[in-house]
Formats: structure tokens, C-alpha cells, sequence
């Protein structure tokens, strides 16, 4: 790339607070979420679900639920016209289960209905009348790893079994630590439910679907399959969506609501309620995690063995995947060179899990970084100086013999953090508000102890394992308007305002239009893996690049110059050898370019039997300093402080890139103290905000927020991904800060009150 | 399904008379979570909004009580006039949910819903508040405890509602302290009020049992061992908390445990008497 960028970088360009397309409607409320799409003449729809976990539906009877006044249709299992299975990696949840066969978790469809009203909806679900068979739910993963539960689904009770085995398994350290680790269920919990609004097409073989998703020519894909469509009679729009981290990325509502559309003829929305989306989404795989480190005496790491188990829950989604970052980070970003990692992912009659902010590795951190305390403290040396030591560098191998080719500033994140201020001591008498209990005032000056903790970690972006998520994008000039084009999901990040910051930057122009995001256009792949800025951002840069050098080939032949020579500077072309300049403007008035070009990152591999092989794309590094407050005798805590170093390649938005990191330590902070989705026997207990608790603003911490900038050569604009890394070691530098003030092990996450008090 | 707005105590009585059945509204804090999570389809339905001698309260200087209407919302308890005469109740009113709840709900609904974990009920219950009932026979006053009668119960009789609360005001010191998992809007997991004066002490205990429970045998004991002008030693809140403890009933659920509940009553009640001498 030759842009020429002035100094300080022209406004709303790459580097600066650039403002979002989208903000202002936000803020105000005018913004239309996928919840608030509406169309004349429209049905409702609803669907019921299973309230058993594993049950075999003997028969199902709707007989009483027609002749309820403004039902229009009730669709099961046998008016699915296509595929009655979907799923990301294999196609094993079906969109109704049957009469005659299985219901897996305590939530799966069983029929949906349209009718007039809500309300409608309501009554008739409450009169289909289902007749269950009741087994006792497989719930532990342990019975399905050693074959003892019964078969839950005809591809088996063990979604993948990975091992890592690499180096020489006889060493053995001078110091040897180790812990059982158990990470609870995490919820998604984004604000902006499911919904949908499929709109049939007059002849009723096609269908248009506004949805928030994640990734709409996958679901793309799955739905037309389930409808017995080609692809092209199936149209998806993006509705506006209120958050993801990883819930959107399956199925949920989508077939149901084309479905319904299809057999009406009329258009028809779905949307969940809290209570209901707990059941539509996939959640955080809870996992089971051992762990053990060897080291030499003066703390460096000589060996790590694991086992991981990630419960997948009933159905497939991305467990495999889930478990491959999980086994693929056990190390963390320390070096080491010889392990032995046993991982599973296992069905069970538990909610489905898949992908969540932090996909696997959230929870091998977890472990990984509780374990570096203890290795420090076994060593006797400070937590800081053990993760200085072991720090992993660029060029280093990881234990699945993969070099790490990206930017790997881990000691510096380390360094930077430790740098940043501690908070002041609490004072004497200080307000209700700043100290744990908050305005439960449960707690005086006397009652808190402080502690400091650590965490760091490595996170891949971009998918794994021989897969080419690649994102296409189209840029077009005509009648001197910019217009951008991609299929990137906005789910809340800022890709809308990422891709006018990059076309702003590379054409020279401060107007960019962007077009409806749908599948008008090639796939962009997800909207997660940390991937978009660097995949999507990468498209967009390739397809505005391409329209430059129409541009300046134009400017060359009009003006008799060198092409050669000619650059963008602000917004006019200029001849860098000489001093030809011209707006940009003027030159694209009465040009008409149109260019669509895909990004592909560089091939990856699946991994062996032994788990060898260069499966991920790059990394990205993050350093965590918690301060957290405890009233040890109640178990209840504040986070005073976050400090934290980011490795970001290079800082695209700098605004953006602090939301990412404040909302995800919030989120890691969640799963630390508070988020977790209680299951008892296969059934949710806590599916509405009022028990599943998020944090408010009185739990969450002051951020004091550091980017490590070090343009990463491999990414199109030197930039990494911020999505998820600042949600996976702020975990474990909370637990070990709570550790640091009780003395207790606290080997779960997340930490009840009575975990640490009783 | 009929909305009525009543504009005095009056109308409602007379409503309520014709229609025994009509749900009352007050914030709807309770009642439109019901409705909106749980399915409930109320048939005809009387607001209280309207009524404005339902959001007023007073002070009656001789009797030195303080009457405070059903329609008071918490946000009006939290500062001011009525925290300085009710400080306990200040605290517990700052404590339920967020600021939109605190605009909206009131003492009314609390003891219309009769929650465990409902955050005014154990001020009720430890300063003895009198529950001003009104209904087709005229008004009686109800003392809290035989007010709540279970999870969720209360002896409101056909066609009756409560108009006001009556509570003494206390020469000494009260405060309210509640334990949650995170630190505002939360449900109680476990809470305590105590009210200390230089002869007496009471002790409520919230959401560790099927109504509020007074630990009146740790009452008892703290007036009878304890020189009450004094600050309590450890001995003395050692079997303080453990007595508080004893009278606890709490169950295990999703929210909690029980043996975390009844730990946290004990300490919860031995800072509240440690701070009411500081
Ligand atoms: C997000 C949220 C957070 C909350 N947090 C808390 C909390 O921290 N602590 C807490 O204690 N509660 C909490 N609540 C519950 C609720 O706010 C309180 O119970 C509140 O006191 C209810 O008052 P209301 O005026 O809104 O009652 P409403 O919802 O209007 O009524 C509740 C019930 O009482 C009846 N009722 C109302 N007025 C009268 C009357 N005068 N006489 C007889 N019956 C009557 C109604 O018919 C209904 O059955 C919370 C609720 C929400 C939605």
C-alpha cells in the first residue's frame, strides 16, 4: 500500500475516533434491531419446546390448538420440505423433533405455530398437546467418555477426542503443580434477542429473511437445505443486532420463521423473550480441566500434561472446534516444548454449547493461569516474575508444533501493565458504593482485604484447522459516489464505521455510502473469531485498493503521467515527482468503476493424531492486572481496578478499540464472580436476568487500558483482532486476585460467595 | 379485561367491594413481571396511581409514629425528611433494584407481593410497623407479623388493601444490610434489620425463611446478658450471631445455599450491632 497518510490523519480515517454510521440512531433510540422489523399484513409466530431434557415424543396432538380462532398454520417435523437437521460443523439438531424419536435438552422445538396475535400464539402452543416418554437425562460428560451412558444420538456421545502429544514425556520438573478446574455454563446474554421477520416470495418458492446473525450465507446455507430451496431462492437481509458474542453464529429461530412464512404466504416474525432466547442459543461450554506443570526450580515451565473435558451439551454446534482452541492453549503464552493434552468434547442432555467470545480458550486460561500462581508460589517467585520468564516470543513453537510467526509482544503487554498505577488504598471510611456488598451495605472499612492478580493469555483469530473463512467485498464508484458492499454481520463492533474509515483512507474521499448488508453479495464469512477488522477489513481494503488503481490508471492515461507515481494525499491524487494535483472528487465525478474482491488468509492444517500441525491463522496477546477488593467472611467482592496491556498490531479506531476492551473485561469479570447458567439435571433453573446476573455498574472495575502497537506484517492494515482477548485472562486475574486475598484455592469459576466464605 | 382509576381511598373501597376479584396496580414492579414472564392475565384491574392519598405521608409528633402511604415509591424514602425519621428503611429502599424500580415500586406492592426476599419487610417487621388495612368494613391495623403469614401469603381479606404502614420512631439506631451476588439490583440472598435502643433490639431476618423471621430468642439474650450502653465484646457477638443464626430457616436454592444463608444472617447481624455503636 502507498497511501501517504498526512499527520495528524485526516478526520475519520484509519487511526482516528472516525464517529459510527450507526451511533447516533443508537444513543437515541431510533435505531431499528431486528426485534422492530414489522411488515404489513404480518403473522406471529412461536414455537414449543420440550420440557423434558430426554424424553421419546410418543405422539404429538394439534388437533385442539387449529381450531383456535386465528391460528394460520402449525408446522412439526414432517412439514419440514428439506433437511430436518442443521448444525455449523455437522448437521445432527433437528429444526422439530419427531414423534417417534428423541428430545435431547429441556428447551428443543417440537412444533411452531403462526397465527394473529401474540396472544393467539400463546394459547395454541399451551393446546398442543405432546405425550412424552421420560428417561433419566445423561448429564455427566465422565459416564459418556467411558461409554457407560446410554446413546444419546445416533452419532454417539463423543463429539471429538484430540491429544496433544509433543516432545520428550520423560522429563519431569524439579517442581510440579497441579489442580482439578471446573468453568461454569457462561450465557451470551446480549441484549438485542432473537428475532426474525421472513417475508415469502409471491409464487412462495423463495424467501426473504431479515435476522440478526453473525454470518449470513451460513445460515444461509442451513436454511435453504432444511426448506428444500437452492440457495438463491433464499434471501437474508441483516436485521439490526443487539450483540452476539457467539450466540448468533447457530440456528435458532431462522427455519422455523421461513417455514411458517412459506406455508402462510404471508409474512411472519418470530421474536424470543428473555426466558425463551436462554433456550435458543448455545451457550459456554462448561469444562472440566486438569492440569500440571513442571518446572525447573527457578520457575521455568519444562512440561505440561492436561485433560480437558468441555461438555457440548445435546447437539454438535462448534464443540469440536470449541475443544481444539481449548487443547491448542493449554500452554498459554508461555514457552514450552514438551506436553501431553487429552481433550474431549462430549454430548450430553445438557443445553447445547458452542461458541462464545473466547471460543475454548476462556476456559483453558482459566486453568493455565491459575496454575502459574501456583507455580509461582511453589517457586517462591512474584506471579509477575514466573510469566516474565516463561514469556512467549516470535518464532517460538507451540506444543502442536506450530510457530508462532505473528507479533508475539507478551513480555512487553506484561511489562506495560505492571507499569500502569495501582489504585489508591481505600480510605478510611469509604462510601457504601465502592466496596463489596455495594448498596447491600453489608460491609464497614474493617471487614476488606485487597488483593492483586494476574492473568495473560494467547488467543488464535480467525478459523482453524484447513478452514478458508474468507470475506469478500465490493467498492463501486459511480456518479462520484463511493459505495462499499460486504456481507460483514454488524453485530454492535463497528465494522460499518471500520469499512468508511479504510475507503475514506485509501480513495481520498470523506463520503462513503455502505450498502444494505445481505447476501447480494459473496460471504464474509463470521462475525467472530476476532476475525472481521483483519478478513472484512482486509476485503474492503483489497476491493477499495482495486478501485484506486482504476482511478490512477484514469489520472495517468487524462494527464499523460507516470501511474507509477501518482498517490493519494488527503483527499486530492497527486504526482509524488512532480506537482500534478487533483480532487479526488473531481476525478470520480464521471467515472463508473466496480470492483468485488475476496480476502483469503493463508492456508492453515488440520492437526494429526498426535495433535501436530499448523492449524491457526495468528495470534494475539493480552495482559490482565486485577485489584479486586474481598469481604472475605460474606465471600462478596468488588473489582476495583482492571489494568491491562493489549497486543493489537496496530490501533484502527482508538475509541473502538477501549469498547472492546471495557465490555470484555466486564464479560470476563462476569464468568469470574457472577454469570452462570445453573443446570440441574438437564434443566435451567435461572433462564431470566433476574437470577442469571450480569454485571452492573456498580461491579464493574475502573479500566486503565494500554495498546501495544506493533504493526503485525501478516494482517492487510498491520491491525489484530480486540474482540475477544480482553475477556479471557481477566478471568483468572480476578480469581487470582480473590485467591491472593483469601488463601483459598478456588479452583471454580465462576466464585460463589460461599466459595470463598464456608 | 377493564383498567378503573380511582382517584380516593374511597373508589378503591368501593370497587374492591363490587369486585372482589379486581387485581390491584400500584408501580407494577411485581405485578407486570407477572404478566409479562409468568403468563398472568389479570381480568379487571383497579390503578392506584391516581390515588394521591396513597403517595402521601405524615408525621404525627405526639404519637411519634410515622404513617407512610402504600403508594409511596422507594425513591421517595431514600433521602430526605422520611430517611432522616426511618433511617433503616432509607437503606433497604436504596437497595431495591435500579432507579426505574425505585421511581415505581412501593411499600404497597412489597406487601401485596409478601416475598422473603422483599426488601422492605424486615424493617417492617423489626420496628413492629402496623399495617393500615381498609376494606368494606371500614380500616383495622394489622401487626406486620400477623400480616405475612407465609412465602407469598399475607391475611388480606377479600376485597381489602393496604392504604398505609405505621411505624414508630426510635430513639437509637436501625440499618438494614443485604447480601446478593452482585452489588445493586439484585435479589436478597440473605438480609438483616436491626434496631437498637438503649432497652430493646430487634432483630428481622429476610429471605431465610417462609416470612420475615424476628431472632427474638437472640433479642432476648443480647438485652438480658449484654450492658446495652456499651459496644458488644467478641464473646458477646460470637453468641450473638450464632443465636441469629439458630433462628434462621433457610432452604437451598438456585440463588444460594442454605448454610451460606445462615452464615450470612449470623454476620450480618453482628456488623449491624457493631456499627449501631459506632
Ligand atoms: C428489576 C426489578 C428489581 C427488583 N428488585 C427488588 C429488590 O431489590 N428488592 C425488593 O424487595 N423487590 C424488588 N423488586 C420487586 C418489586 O419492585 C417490589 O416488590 C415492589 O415493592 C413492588 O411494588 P409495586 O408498587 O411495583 O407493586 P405492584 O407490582 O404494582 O404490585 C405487586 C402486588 O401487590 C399488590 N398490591 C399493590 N398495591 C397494593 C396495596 N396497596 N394493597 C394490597 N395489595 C397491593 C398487587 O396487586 C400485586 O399483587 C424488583 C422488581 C424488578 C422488576
Amino acid at each position: 500500500m502507498n497511501v501517504s497518510v498526512v499527520s495528524p490523519p485526516r478526520s475519520g480515517t484509519l487511526g482516528t475516533n472516525a464517529s459510527r454510521p450507526d451511533g447516533v440512531a443508537k444513543v437515541q433510540g431510533g435505531f431499528a434491531f431486528s426485534s422492530d422489523t414489522w411488515a404489513e399484513n404480518m403473522l406471529w409466530g412461536a414455537t414449543l419446546r420440550s420440557p423434558h431434557p430426554f424424553a421419546r415424543i410418543v405422539s404429538i396432538d394439534v388437533t385442539a390448538a387449529w381450531k383456535i380462532d386465528g391460528v394460520e398454520v402449525i408446522v412439526i417435523a414432517d412439514d419440514v420440505p428439506g433437511l430436518n437437521a442443521y448444525g455449523l460443523i455437522v448437521q445432527d439438531q433437528p429444526v422439530f423433533a419427531k414423534v417417534g424419536d428423541l428430545v435431547r435438552y429441556s428447551g428443543e422445538p417440537i412444533a411452531a405455530v403462526a397465527a394473529d396475535h401474540p396472544e393467539t400464539c400463546k394459547r395454541a402452543l399451551e393446546a398442543i398437546k405432546v405425550e412424552y416418554e421420560v428417561f433419566d437425562p445423561v448429564v455427566d460428560p465422565e459416564e459418556c467418555i467411558a461409554g457407560r451412558a446410554p446413546e444419546i444420538h445416533p452419532h454417539g456421545n463423543v463429539f471429538r477426542h484430540q491429544r496433544i502429544v509433543t516432545g520428550d514425556q520423560s522429563v519431569e520438573g524439579d517442581v510440579v503443580v497441579e489442580g482439578d478446574y471446573e468453568i461454569g455454563m457462561q450465557d451470551q446474554a446480549f441484549l438485542g434477542l432473537e428475532a426474525a421477520l421472513a417475508i415469502p416470495d409471491s409464487g412462495g418458492d423463495g424467501v426473504e429473511l431479515y435476522i440478526a446473525t453473525q454470518w449470513l450465507h451460513e445460515d444461509r446455507k442451513q436454511i435453504a437445505a432444511c426448506l428444500g430451496l437452492p440457495e438463491e431462492k433464499v434471501r437474508l437481509v441483516l436485521g439490526g443486532v443487539g450483540g452476539a458474542f457467539g450466540a448468533r453464529e447457530d440456528i435458532s429461530l431462522q427455519v422455523h420463521t421461513c417455514l411458517l412464512a412459506l406455508r402462510t404466504g404471508r409474512p411472519v416474525r418470530i421474536a424470543y423473550g428473555r426466558e425463551e432466547s436462554f433456550f435458543g442459543h448455545v451457550h459456554r461450554h462448561p469444562a472440566r480441566i486438569w492440569m500440571r506443570h513442571h518446572a525447573t526450580r527457578d520457575g521455568r515451565i519444562v512440561k505440561i500434561e492436561s485433560r480437558m473435558v468441555f461438555d457440548g451439551g445435546a447437539y454438535c454446534s462448534t464443540s469440536p472446534a470449541v475443544l481444539i482452541n481449548g487443547i491448542t492453549h493449554t500452554q498459554g503464552p508461555y514457552k514450552c516444548d514438551n506436553a501431553l493434552v487429552d481433550g474431549y468434547a462430549v454430548r450430553t442432555n445438557n443445553p447445547p454449547c458452542g461458541a462464545m467470545r473466547g471460543f475454548g480458550v476462556v476456559q483453558a486460561c482459566y486453568a493455565h493461569e491459575s496454575q502459574m500462581d501456583k507455580l509461582a508460589a511453589a517457586c517462591g517467585i512474584d506471579p509477575v516474575e514466573i510469566r516474565l520468564l516463561n514469556a512467549m516470543e516470535t518464532g517460538d513453537r507451540l506444543i502442536t508444533g506450530q510457530v508462532v510467526d505473528s507479533v508475539a509482544p507478551v513480555e512487553e503487554c506484561i511489562r506495560a501493565t505492571a507499569a500502569i498505577p495501582l489504585p489508591p488504598d481505600l480510605e478510611s471510611d469509604p462510601d457504601f458504593r465502592d466496596i463489596p456488598g455495594g448498596s447491600g451495605r453489608t460491609a464497614d472499612r474493617s471487614h476488606i482485604r485487597r488483593g492483586i492478580g494476574w492473568g495473560v493469555s494467547i488467543k488464535n483469530m480467525m478459523y482453524s484447522e484447513g478452514f478458508d473463512d474468507y470475506s469478500t467485498a465490493r467498492c463501486r464508484i459511480s456518479n462520484g459516489v463511493v459505495t462499499v458492499k460486504f456481507a460483514t454481520a454488524e453485530v454492535g463492533q463497528g465494522f460499518v464505521m471500520l469499512a468508511q474509515q479504510i475507503a475514506r483512507t485509501v480513495l481520498g474521499v470523506d463520503e462513503v455510502l455502505l450498502d444494505t448488508i445481505d447476501t447480494q453479495v459473496g460471504s464474509a464469512g463470521s462475525t467472530s473469531a476476532s476475525r472481521q477488522t483483519w478478513m472484512s477489513g482486509g476485503a474492503v481494503n483489497a476491493a477499495c485498493v482495486a478501485v484506486r488503481d482504476k482511478v490512477m490508471a484514469h489520472v495517468a492515461q487524462y494527464h499523460d503521467l507516470e501511474v507509477a507515481n501518482l498517490a493519494i494525499d488527503g483527499t486530492d491524487v497527486v504526482d509524488t515527482r512532480g506537482n500534478f494535483r487533483v480532487a479526488v472528487s473531481d476525478v470520480i465525478a464521471h467515472l463508473e468503476i466496480d470492483e468485488t474482491v475476496e480476502y483469503h488468509h493463508p492456508p492453515t492444517e488440520d492437526l494429526d493424531e498426535n495433535g501436530q500441525g499448523n492449524c491457526h491463522v495468528a495470534f494475539a496477546f493480552v495482559a490482565h492486572r486485577a485489584v479486586v477488593d474481598v469481604d472475605p467472611e460474606l465471600g462478596l467482592v468488588k473489582v476495583v481496578q482492571v489494568a491491562t496491556a493489549q497486543d493489537v498490531g496496530r490501533v484502527l479506531n482508538p475509541l473502538s478499540c477501549v469498547g472492546q476492551v471495557e465490555g470484555g473485561i466486564a464479560q470476563g469479570l462476569g464468568l469470574a464472580v457472577m454469570e452462570e447458567i445453573v443446570v440441574t439435571n438437564g434443566k435451567v433453573r435461572n433462564p431470566s436476568f433476574t437470577d442469571y446476573l450480569l454485571p452492573t455498574f456498580l461491579d464493574a472495575p475502573a479500566v486503565e487500558a494500554v495498546f501495544i502497537e506493533e504493526f503485525e506484517p501478516k494482517s492487510p492494515l498491520g491491525a489484530k483482532g480486540v474482540g475477544e482477548p480482553p475477556c479471557i485472562s481477566v478471568t483468572p486475574a480476578i480469581a487470582n486476585a480473590i485467591r491472593n486475598a483469601t488463601g483459598r484455592e478456588l479452583p471454580r469459576v465462576p466464585i460463589r460467595p460461599y466459595d470463598v466464605c464456608l | 379485561m377493564s383498567v378503573a382509576l380511582p382517584t380516593s381511598v374511597g373508589e378503591v373501597v368501593d370497587l374492591l367491594a363490587h369486585n372482589p376479584e379486581a387485581t390491584l396496580l400500584a408501580g407494577g414492579t411485581d405485578l407486570m413481571v407477572e404478566v409479562n414472564l409468568h403468563g398472568r392475565r389479570p381480568g379487571d384491574v383497579v390503578a392506584l396511581h391516581r390515588v394521591s392519598e396513597l403517595r402521601t405521608w405524615s408525621l404525627d409528633t405526639s404519637r411519634r409514629t410515622v404513617t407512610i402511604g402504600s403508594g409511596v415509591p422507594y425513591a421517595e424514602m431514600e433521602t430526605g425528611e422520611l430517611a432522616r425519621l426511618v433511617p433503616a428503611l432509607a437503606e433497604a429502599a436504596r437497595t431495591v433494584g435500579s432507579p426505574q424500580i425505585r421511581a415505581a415500586g412501593t411499600l404497597g406492592g412489597n406487601l401485596g407481593t409478601c416475598s422473603p426476599a422483599g426488601d422492605g419487610l424486615p424493617i417492617l417487621s423489626a420496628l413492629d410497623a402496623l399495617i393500615d388495612v381498609v376494606g368494606p368494613n371500614g380500616q383495622r391495623q394489622v401487626r406486620f407479623a400477623d400480616f405475612m403469614v407465609g412465602v407469598k401469603k399475607n391475611s388480606l381479606q377479600p376485597s381489602e388493601f393496604v392504604r398505609s404502614v405505621t411505624l414508630p420512631l426510635v430513639e437509637g439506631w436501625q440499618g438494614y444490610a443485604k447480601v446478593g451476588t452482585r452489588n445493586a439490583m439484585v435479589i436478597a440472598t440473605a438480609s438483616v434489620c436491626l434496631v437498637r435502643s438503649i432497652d430493646h433490639v430487634a432483630v428481622a431476618l429476610g429471605a431465610v425463611g417462609p416470612t420475615i423471621i424476628r431472632a427474638t430468642e437472640a433479642e432476648r439474650w443480647l438485652v438480658a446478658n449484654h450492658v446495652m450502653s456499651s459496644p458488644p465484646n467478641v464473646e458477646t457477638l460470637s453468641e450473638f450471631g450464632r443465636m441469629v443464626r439458630e433462628a434462621s430457616r433457610p432452604i437451598d436454592d438456585h440463588r444460594s445455599t442454605a448454610a451460606y444463608r445462615r452464615h450470612a444472617v449470623g454476620v450480618l447481624a453482628q456488623r449491624l450491632l457493631t456499627r449501631s455503636y459506632s
